[in-house]
């Protein structure tokens, strides 16, 4: 793994309810290094949203600790699985907002390479699903982070704008290397985007397995299938190539 | 057609209680080139401009702070239900009884009847703010004032205009009556000394210039605001 920039230990992590506390998250060890993407998949419900919202700073009240390191907490772009754009500003002056200062050749960059520079002045309303969602990663890389917090991007699209969503990303990323965490259900779309794969075991979560993509098959574009069977194994991961000690950074 | 079934009734009634349109419109222009209406209509404008503005930066402020903070929701929610239920008339008495006949007790009375429904309104606001809209701002570290403008104001934009357009028609009405009671001048003013001659003709050419005003404001400040506001959802 290159440079390490993020270490986070979870202890454990349970939400109030009515019922009282719900356990979501076990013990979790997670390192992330520069330029690498991690996927985390789980089933729907398992906290994989929440770790993510631990490490983007939305999320405080958690038994753990969370370190960065460098010089601190590096510039996130966070993706959320619901665009989260505001409607009353066109797609570029979204991205524009979201600069500390405002970078308008960048801006107009990365609409060309999430293939939205006709859709600049378009707002978010008059927007597909495919599309907004291509905006906000767009916006995420638009700061220039150090890493990006990836919370199901492609969920609910249609295979084929899926397909084209993640090659477009994986342009944008590509053009500006950058740390990310993808959060996915899809054992094959975490395949195809990552370095390394962390499969979820369900509440409270703990890292079931770590899988390394072989360097051959990492982004490489191969059908999606393929690189399941290859990374995952036939059985989808539950005897996974590759396995390594679940937490190792 | 209004105008033209007026002409005909008044026409045919022959009476002094339902004069003529033109016999309405002759009295605008004479009242109008002798600067009396001018002048009684820009002073009850003032006062409808002083009111609206007070009544809609005090009830947004304190409407959005009672979406926000649940405490001082229950501190002030039954005051605010006793004045939307008060009846305009005895806040207007009681405040030139407290306050004296002046400028200031005029506009607070009227300011004071148009409070609670923009602390409803803006209440109802503030409450279906969008987290998630909130949270993305934080995530890109946006800065407060930042959030305020680009992202809190804009989603308050439709309760302000509903504020503003309902609260505009209720301190029309209002005014008039401030006028009536308390004040020497001013279209209410003015109506009060007509119903006394029994002038019902320079009651409606003063009724209908402040009709004219009202639509004219509406069509030509509010609505192409309001459009220009909420473009984005076309």
């Amino acid at each position: 793994m290159a440079e390490v920039i993020l270490r986070l230990r979870v202890e454990g992590k349970s939400f109030r309810t009515d019922r009282g506390d719900l356990p979501v998250l076990g013990s979790i060890d997670l390192a992330l290094g520069a330029r690498e993407i991690v996927a985390l998949v789980g089933p729907s419900g398992c906290g994989k949203t929440t770790l993510l919202r631990i490490i983007g700073g939305l999320e405080t009240d958690y038994r753990g600790t969370l370190d960065w390191h460098g010089t601190g907490m590096p510039r996130i772009g966070t993706v959320f699985q619901e665009p989260r754009l505001l409607p009353w500003r066109t797609v570029r002056q979204n991205i524009l907002l979201a600069q500390q200062t405002e970078n308008p050749d960048l801006a107009d960059d990365l609409l060309r390479t999430l293939d939205l520079a006709p859709f600049r002045d378009a707002f978010p309303p008059t927007l597909s699903l495919g599309m907004a969602r291509r905006a906000s990663i767009a916006r995420a890389f638009a700061i220039e982070p150090e890493l990006v917090l990836l919370d199901e991007p492609f969920v609910s699209l249609d295979p084929a704008m899926a397909a084209r969503s993640r090659e477009l990303l994986l342009d944008a990323w590509r053009a500006r290397p950058t740390a990310a965490l993808l959060v996915t259900h899809d054992r094959a779309e975490a395949a195809l985007l990552a370095d390394r794969v962390l499969l979820l075991a369900a509440r409270p979560t703990h890292v079931l397995t770590e899988v390394v993509v072989p360097q051959a098959l990492r982004r490489s574009g191969a059908a999606p299938a393929q690189v399941l069977i290859s990374v995952l194994g036939a059985d989808g991961g539950e005897h996974a190539a590759e396995p390594r000690p679940a937490g190792r950074g | 057609m209004f105008l033209l079934a007026w002409q005909i009734a008044a026409s045919l009634a022959q009476s002094r209680l339902l004069p003529t349109v033109t016999a309405v419109l002759r009295a605008m222009v004479q009242q109008t080139i002798s600067g009396a209406l001018p002048w009684n209509l820009a002073i009850t404008l003032g006062r409808v401009a002083a009111a609206f503005t007070v009544s809609l930066l005090l009830g947004s402020a304190l409407g959005i702070a009672m979406g926000r903070w649940r405490r001082l929701d229950l501190l002030l929610d039954n005051a605010v239900t006793v004045l939307l239920n008060l009846p305009a008339l005895v806040v207007i008495v009681l405040i030139y009884v407290w306050f004296g006949l002046n400028e200031i007790a005029a506009i607070a009375a009227v300011a004071l009847n148009k409070l609670p429904t923009t602390v409803v309104t803006l209440r109802e606001g503030a409450r279906a703010l969008d987290p998630g809209l909130a949270e993305m701002a934080q995530s890109f570290h946006m800065t407060r004032w930042r959030t305020l403008r680009h992202v809190t104001l804009p989603q308050l934009t439709p309760y302000v205009f509903a504020a503003a357009r309902s609260g505009l028609a209720l301190i029309w009405k209002i005014v008039l009556v401030v006028e009536l009671l308390g004040r020497s001048n001013g279209v209410g003013f003015q109506i009060q000394i007509y119903f006394q001659l029994f002038d019902v003709t320079l009651i409606l050419a003063y009724t209908l210039a402040f009709i004219v005003v009202v639509q004219l404001i509406e069509w030509a400040g509010l609505q192409p605001l309001e459009r220009w506001a909420t473009r984005w959802r076309r």
